[in-house]
């Protein structure tokens, strides 16, 4: 951020994120703790800079965000990390099915992983529509369908809910309601309440 | 190398995406090659000697026009911090963007080249050696050019900003091609100047995936 920080936005957030991941990860059948993510940092009080924070892209103005496990902290979060910003990530241009394979082999998944996600998010009619001639929501679907379709320990979502209608929520919490139970963790930053228990950090001014 | 191979796909695909691509490149190439012998003058043998130089020259300006599509779209929808975030370093996605703009853009350029160059007046054996050099250079405008469009990441209308940074780095390809090729149409030896414009290319693919990633890394921040 090239922005200077404003006197007064500075949040302190201590906090300890601690992984574990199932066997469906690849460790076996065993919960495994992979990485605890800690977080101690100072910065602009804002949930998308602390998003960025974990994912590398901002370092804090104090503090460090530190993964402990087996791989550096760079690799870990391309091996381990899915982050969904607010915006789709999506090309207009392109058609959904394309953008959807592209997204999810790109994370590690499989192409026909990318298609069962797509069905389960209710997409299937639309994948085979240019991306521009989808509709808001169904864009975020597409853009959420990678965090099943390959598997990702941590997610870090920024508003994942952001323009979806009360069934497709119901879906996306169907899919998060599963990682969590498998030992994944999701960081996410909304306004109203995730349908999940989730704890709550309130950030921001 | 199967996650090297899906990002390479995709940058093709959208290299030769609708709204621009191959064909607006080419279409510009066109017009540069047709408005200069309106504005120096139709005499054939004044054509012929300033051919290599302007197929050369266009061909490099030609090879910005699309360099804006390269990082400030993935970096508006926030696919780069998807493919920040992907199995390859950043470094090596950013080439792997810089060579597949090089394939999908400098290519067919590169094949107009010679065309335009025999139009103008250019003996065509001199073809071969235009073409190859054209795609040297055409790889050097890809990586060079990929630098300018990382480091214009995040200033809004950075197509002209992507023009200023990169042109005065593409004075050493543009002596040292048009050296190549002047010198092969006067019967000199060629090949000094030519692997000059080789050292530049293969300098541009190893320095510039490091600066493109670091640019990136500072405008995700």
């Amino acid at each position: 951020m090239s922005q200077q920080p404003k006197r007064g936005q500075h949040r302190n957030l201590v906090f300890k994120l601690s992984l574990f991941v199932a066997g469906s990860f690849a460790f076996g059948f065993a919960l495994v703790p992979l990485y605890d993510v800690l977080c101690s940092i100072t910065g602009l009080g804002n949930q998308k800079s602390l998003l960025r924070a974990v994912a590398g892209f901002i370092r804090p103005l104090e503090g460090r965000v530190v993964f402990t496990g087996p791989a550096n902290a760079d690799e870990a979060r391309r091996a381990h990390c899915h982050l969904i910003g607010h915006q789709d990530a999506l090309k207009g241009v392109r058609c959904a099915r394309d953008e959807l394979i592209f997204q999810t082999r790109w994370a590690g998944g499989s192409g026909a992983a990318a298609v069962a996600a797509a069905e389960r998010m209710g997409l299937q009619a639309g994948l085979d529509l240019e991306v521009r001639s989808l509709s808001a929501g169904q864009r975020r679907r597409l853009a959420l369908c990678r965090l099943v379709a390959a598997p990702r320990a941590l997610w870090l979502l920024d508003e994942p809910l952001a323009a979806l209608d009360a069934a497709s929520r119901a879906l996306v919490a169907a899919a998060m309601s599963e990682h969590l139970a498998s030992g994944g963790l999701i960081v996410a930053a909304v306004h109203d309440p995730l349908p999940i228990p989730a704890r709550t950090l309130e950030i921001g001014p | 190398m199967s996650a090297l191979g899906v990002l390479f796909r995709r940058e093709l695909a959208l290299g030769w995406a609708r709204g621009g691509g191959p064909l607006l490149a080419l279409g510009f190439y066109a017009g540069v090659t047709t408005l200069l012998p309106l504005s120096a003058g139709p005499a054939p043998m004044r054509l012929a000697a300033l051919a290599g130089g302007v197929a050369w020259v266009a061909l490099a300006l030609a090879s910005l026009i699309s360099l804006e599509r390269l990082f400030e779209r993935d970096f508006e929808d926030g696919a780069l911090d998807l493919i920040a975030l992907g199995p390859l370093p950043l470094e090596l996605a950013a080439a792997v963007k810089c060579a597949a703009q090089w394939i999908a853009i400098g290519a067919p350029l590169s094949l107009a080249a010679p065309l335009a160059a025999i139009a103008l007046g250019a003996p065509a054996a001199a073809a071969p050696l235009i073409l190859a050099a054209a795609l040297l250079g055409a790889l050097a405008f890809a990586f060079v050019g990929g630098t300018g469009a990382a480091l214009a990441l995040a200033s809004r209308r950075g197509g002209l900003l992507i023009a200023v940074i990169v042109l005065p780095l593409l004075t050493p390809p543009a002596i040292f091609g048009g050296a190549a090729i002047g010198a092969f149409l006067a019967g000199l030896a060629w090949a000094p100047a030519f692997a000059l414009l080789a050292a530049y290319a293969l300098a541009a693919v190893a320095l510039a995936p490091f600066a493109m990633a670091a640019a990136c890394r500072n405008a995700l921040g």
